[in-house]
């Protein structure tokens, strides 16, 4: 079976830190920040295990801000 | 393969729908609206309605709602939704209107036009938020608030005694002629969301199909004001409000 | 026929597409008659009987911010029910039509004719600061004349219009001639005529909202002062009123509605007592015909206000009037509708002084 390889983008500004996606990712690709925060002082999500990343898109559909645009690729 | 190659147009699966604005949304982190949102500017769009729909925002935390998704929207007085849309759709009968209202605005202040909107079989679509608490004045008791459950106005739990019971208004609702479908939904899974948005596609349908009113109640969270975080709020909800508001539709009047 | 009956079929001939409204005497004929007329079946117009005032004029809110012709009518308990919807009306400028046939309050109070709400439809009623375009009519004639008058205006300055009638006027009936059958806007005249309607947002327009709502302080005053220069402008354009015998007047009855039909009786008999009396008839109680009143201080010697309440339309008299002349109060109260010969009493009295 043809793998999937996934990416995703955040809008950080747009982010509130909820941790939702965090907690949707079955696979535990995104996490908060734990340094850094955005212009409204939120910790943002971001990918910190990128080759792990299917393109579900869970992160993406449980998000309440619509902060993440999904990406998939069949791996050749 | 690297990410440069997967971020490409055409692999793009999921993106911020196109009907909601790029304003960032006033509501707390995890806020259950957001979601709902989403859904509501999805089903929309996909039902290619955008130049036909009439919205309602109510007055409490969606208030602002119109600010949010790209259509045309009314702001009501807090609880008449239902009259301005029942008025609506009976000038405008080929638009797709509907309202979007919390507990304390739908099933409190504006109990009546709720009733009575849906016991007329308006031909409109009702999208109710139920967190158990008013949001924006603060955190204060709701007709939905669970017994025990502490809020601004009953800081020692609400008791039976002092404040009645927590009132199941879709319940209700499913037992009016005027409902064609009443259904209790959830956005805190992905398989939730995508039973809210097909609840939320069916009930704007048999608006458009003149069928009759619609009722699409989404058991929520209040992080904010529960004082949880949103994770948490979800649990809180799975173990306290889902046992006292079961999800699944209550009515679905197949024609 | 009745005042009610002819605000209705005046409403299906220039073309309302909804009205709205829940029953209570003295103005139940009003629903009634759109009820029996079936006007859904000839030119489409909406009639609905809602579950209280509060969702008809929420209703009308709604109808009304889709740019459509709506009106609602009720008496002065129901009309108190409708204020918070009026104050949101007003705040998001939308145009509509409010019948009130009102009758003698506070509370339940009597199904008798009574013109105490003066003060709640000229003086706000509901909250913030707003205005009601408001008309007296003074015969079963302008019950029907006044339907479209009151739509004319509430659309060209996107304000609520209000028709005080009382029950005298609604119960009453005359001789009639109705408007001419005008039909109801197409789609494309609303869009043309209101492009802020909330209709379905079209192609690249950005989305109508229609609310009243302003958290910021600037925005809100912004608003506000927006609001007051479109009040200047009503008062500065729109007062109508009507005079009888005041051009060799030496004494001054100001009236409307019911109290004016008196009150050209009391002209009358006073001018056989000796007395040299004219009436002055507002039509809008707002704007107020206070220049024409503050000029006719230059002329006569005293004004009384005769009204069918316990002194209201008085002080809008006595701020025109400006202190210069004696300015008096005279009515019956609780739905007691006054003699002309007791009203002339009055009027004598001013004289004597």
């Amino acid at each position: 079976m043809a793998k999937m390889k996934g990416a995703t983008i955040v809008d950080i500004e747009r982010c509130k830190g909820c941790r939702l996606c965090v907690v949707a990712c079955p696979l535990g690709v995104l996490a908060l920040t734990t340094k850094a925060v955005n212009l409204k002082g939120y910790p943002y999500a971001e990918t910190v295990l990128q080759d792990t990343c299917t393109g579900c898109t869970a992160c993406a559909v449980v998000c309440p801000d619509g902060c993440i645009t999904v990406y998939r690729k069949k791996e050749e | 393969m690297t990410t440069e190659e997967i971020i490409r147009p055409e692999n793009l699966v999921y993106r911020k729908p196109e009907l909601l604005n790029d304003v960032p949304m006033h509501y707390c982190p995890g806020c259950s609206h957001g979601m709902v949102h989403k859904l509501v500017a999805e089903v929309i769009a996909e039902m290619g309605m955008t130049e036909k729909t009439i919205a309602i925002s109510p007055v409490g935390c969606a208030v602002f709602a119109y600010k949010y998704i790209d259509v045309d929207w009314q702001e009501a007085a807090h609880g008449r939704a239902p009259a301005l849309a029942s008025a609506v759709k009976r000038l405008w009968p080929d638009r797709l209107v509907f309202t979007y209202q919390g507990d304390g605005d739908l099933a409190c202040i504006g109990t009546g036009e709720t009733i009575h909107a849906i016991n007329r079989g308006e031909n409109i679509a009702i999208i109710f938020i139920n967190n158990a608490i008013y949001g924006m004045t603060g955190g204060q008791m709701a007709p939905t608030t669970l017994l025990g459950m502490k809020t601004a106005t009953c800081p020692y739990g609400r008791d039976v005694h002092l404040h009645g019971y927590p009132l199941k208004i879709t319940e209700i609702a499913a037992l009016l002629d005027g409902s064609c479908y009443v259904t209790r939904q959830a956005v805190h899974t992905v398989a939730a969301i995508l039973k809210a948005k097909k609840a939320i596609r069916k009930a704007f349908d048999y608006s458009m199909q003149g069928r009759g009113a619609s009722l699409v109640e989404i058991v929520s969270t209040c992080s904010t004001s529960w004082k949880m975080t949103p994770e948490k709020a979800n649990r809180w909800m799975e173990e306290n409000m889902f046992p006292f508001y079961p999800l699944g539709d209550l009515k679905d009047s197949k024609p | 026929m009745k005042g009610n009956e002819a605000i209705a079929h005046a409403a299906i001939r220039t073309g309302c597409d909804g009205y709205f409204g829940y029953p209570i005497t003295p103005q139940s004929e009003i629903l009634e008659t759109l009820a029996a007329e079936k006007p859904w079946e000839t030119t489409g117009m909406v009639v609905l009987q809602a579950e209280s005032e509060t969702a008809s004029i929420n209703m009308v809110y709604g109808g009304a911010a889709s740019g459509k012709r709506v009106m609602t009518s009720s008496s002065s308990p129901g009309i108190s029910l409708m204020q918070e919807g009026i104050s949101y009306m007003a705040g998001a400028e939308l145009p509509a039509l409010i019948v009130n046939v009102s009758r003698g309050g506070p509370g339940l109070g009597t199904i008798q004719p009574s013109q105490a709400d003066y003060f709640q439809t000229v003086k706000g009623g509901g909250h913030g600061d707003y205005r009601l375009i408001t008309l007296a009519p003074a015969s079963v004639q302008e019950m029907a004349d006044f339907v479209d008058l009151a739509f004319t205006l509430a659309f060209r300055y996107r304000n609520p219009a209000m028709i005080l009638s009382d029950g005298a006027i609604g119960q009453m009936m005359e001789k009639v001639v109705l408007p001419e059958y005008r039909p109801r806007r197409t789609e494309e005249e609303i869009a043309a005529g209101c492009p802020w309607a909330t209709t379905g947002r079209k192609g690249l327009r950005s989305p109508n909202i229609i609310t009243s709502l302003g958290l910021r302080s600037e925005e809100m005053e912004a608003i506000n002062l927006r609001l007051q220069a479109k009040y200047r402008e009503i008062e500065r354009k729109e007062v109508r009123y009507e005079e009888y015998l005041t051009s060799d007047a030496e004494y001054l009855i100001v009236a409307f509605g019911s109290a004016a039909r008196i009150s050209k009786k009391v002209t009358s008999l006073a001018r056989e007592a000796g007395i040299k009396a004219g009436l002055l008839r507002p039509i809008t109680l707002w704007p107020f015909p206070s220049e024409r009143i503050a000029s006719l201080c230059g002329q006569v010697k005293g004004i009384l206000s005769l009204e069918i309440n316990a002194g209201q339309m008085v002080e809008d008299i006595r701020l025109a009037a400006g202190g210069r002349i004696p300015v008096r109060w005279y009515g019956r109260l609780g739905g007691i509708i006054p003699e002309p010969e007791e009203v002339l009493e009055e009027l004598k009295k001013i004289a004597a002084l």
